[in-house]
């Protein structure tokens, strides 16, 4: 704890805590198993909604806008699109560790093959290469994983396919 | 269908990046005299409280126990409402709520933020989900340059474009006293600022601000008695959505959409960009200033750089929007939409001095939080 006063009028003091506060979250059945398939088998998972027919990402008890419950597990491809993309130039402290997150970074939001919504992570570039909005991306796992989003590494571009042979496959 | 409800009184402090002068109780404090002597009420006419702020940019939890020395709730009936950025907008609509119920005939609305208190971005951090998108999430500014990336992808949209948004809200705020930055900028400025996550620059964001607002809202049985001109509220809608930020769509915001078009219909507005005389909008960067007036409907998809070029949302043009400066001008998170609301009550109470636009009826205020979720008030002259 420490009080500082303010340059302009040094008589006003504001005073200054770090707190460390521990929590622990349950991650529920469906995101364990997603975890636990990334592990064994470096695999993603999704979940059908049975009414909506809608697959997230990452699997979820409830489909909200249905509310329903949700069992049937689909496997997702680990490449996907990106649907929007950021390159974060600003420091700022992160909550998880109490420091500075590192910058620049990439972070965007993935459209994973067979998945119907978008999945956060960020994404690596080898240097002088930038991500765009309809950039085709690969999951690239952790060699140690330990039950969390960061067993996924990052995501790394694809090399770009020839307009042609996109069009063919849609 | 409830009582008939107007707002009678607004009030708010003088912003800044940081009050060292006043405590969070002091600042809430301000708001609430200032609100109470524009409706020429005494604290014994309140009959309850509505207060929200974000409980952990301050690392205050029960705010509404810990404020009544701000708040004038001692021995009263006092209610926290805390909903990420529509924080603001969420009070005011819980209070025309209470006073609507026929239960109480003045109610208080406070939203609040003393953001110099802590790291805002670490502070927002933490309202991503702690499993699955803390790791990458980072924060405001970043979410919203993901929003903007998808944006400008699909309807070719550019950072000038953007830029014109805080060329107008800037250059508002000139005529705002309490705004926390008043000094107008230019394209050219917006475009040389400092690049913090692509596309946004620092002149398209908003600020880091502390500061109060207080709203009275009065029965229709009080209403009248002392306060000449006050502005009803003729319909209010709230729309969360999910979130799960990989559940959002980032091309539109369609908590909004559905929030404006629920409002505008129990207001019996069909043509908005018509019949509305002003609009407070929460547009916390300067591409929603584009895409969210898409959203609302006041123009088609990809068309709102032509409104802003065109000076049609400037004061003087066809519907003024944020002439108070708006958030990219000040931004005291729970307090920020219900500047909005205030701001528009006072539009048609006729007592906005420098910012007033002539004649206004019709106007309508958001508040935006969190994941992309809504909350939308239309006030107006006429009792409804």
């Amino acid at each position: 704890m420490e009080t500082r006063a303010s340059e302009r009028n040094p008589s006003l003091l504001a005073m200054e805590e770090i707190a460390h506060m521990p929590y622990h979250w349950a991650i529920g059945l469906d995101g364990s198993k997603f975890f636990q398939e990334i592990k064994e088998r470096e695999v993603l998972l999704g979940i059908r909604c049975p009414k909506c027919r809608k697959v997230y990402v990452p699997p979820r008890l409830v489909c909200g806008p249905c509310f329903v419950k949700m069992d049937e597990l689909v496997e997702l491809g680990i490449e996907g699109v990106v649907e929007a993309v950021t390159l974060v130039n600003y420091p700022f402290i992160d909550p998880d560790t109490g420091d500075r997150r590192p910058v620049p970074y990439i972070y965007g939001y993935i459209k994973l093959d067979g998945a119907d919504n978008l999945f956060s992570h960020i994404i690596k570039t080898p240097p002088g290469i930038s991500v765009q909005v309809g950039d085709r991306v690969r999951a690239v796992f952790s060699r140690k994983k330990k039950g969390r989003i960061q067993d996924i590494a990052f995501f790394e571009p694809l090399p770009k396919r020839k307009p042609r042979s996109r069009a063919s496959r849609d | 269908m409830g009582k008939r409800v107007a707002i009678t009184g607004f009030g708010q402090t003088h912003h800044s990046a940081r009050r060292w002068d006043v405590n969070g109780l002091e600042l809430i404090q301000e708001a609430v005299t200032r609100a109470l002597a524009d409706a020429q009420l005494n604290l014994k006419d309140v009959d309850a409280v509505v207060i929200g702020n974000m409980d952990h940019f301050e690392g205050i939890n029960y705010v509404d126990t810990w404020s009544v020395e701000g708040s004038g709730a001692f021995l009263k009936p006092i209610f926290k409402v805390t909903t990420g950025g529509t924080t603001g907008s969420t009070v005011g609509i819980a209070a025309y709520y209470h006073v609507a119920s026929g239960l109480f005939d003045h109610v208080l609305a406070i939203g609040w933020e003393k953001n110099s208190e802590s790291d805002t971005t670490g502070a927002i951090i933490t309202c991503s989900d702690a499993i699955w998108d803390r790791f990458s999430y980072s924060g405001a500014i970043p979410s919203l340059a993901v929003e903007a990336s998808a944006y400008m992808k699909r309807y070719g949209i550019t950072q000038q474009d953007a830029a014109r948004v805080t060329v107008r809200d800037r250059g508002n705020a000139v005529n705002n006293p309490y705004a926390h930055l008043r000094t107008a900028v230019t394209v050219e400025d917006v475009m040389h600022s400092p690049m913090l996550t692509e596309p946004i620059k620092l002149l398209d964001i908003c600020p880091r601000s502390d500061g109060a607002a207080a709203v009275i809202f009065s029965s229709e049985d009080k209403a009248g008695k002392t306060c000449p001109r006050p502005a009803w509220v003729h319909s209010v809608s709230v729309r969360h959505d999910t979130t799960w930020f990989g559940d959002i769509d980032y091309v539109g915001i369609p908590s909004l959409a559905s929030a404006a078009r629920e409002a505008f219909h129990l207001a019996g507005i069909r043509e908005p960009w018509k019949e509305l005389d002003v609009c407070e909008l929460y547009m916390p960067y300067s591409f929603a200033g584009l895409k969210w007036i898409e959203s609302i409907g006041f123009c088609a998809p990809g068309q709102a750089p032509r409104l802003l070029w065109d000076g049609e949302t400037d004061m003087g043009g066809s519907l003024p929007i944020n002439p108070s400066g708006g958030v990219l001008s000040t931004n005291c998170i729970g307090a920020t939409a219900l500047l909005r609301v205030g701001e528009v009550a006072q539009q048609i109470m006729g007592k906005s001095d420098k910012r007033q636009v002539p004649d206004v009826r019709l106007g309508m205020a958001t508040g935006f939080g969190g994941c992309f979720w809504s909350d939308v008030m239309i006030l107006g002259a006429d009792k409804p």
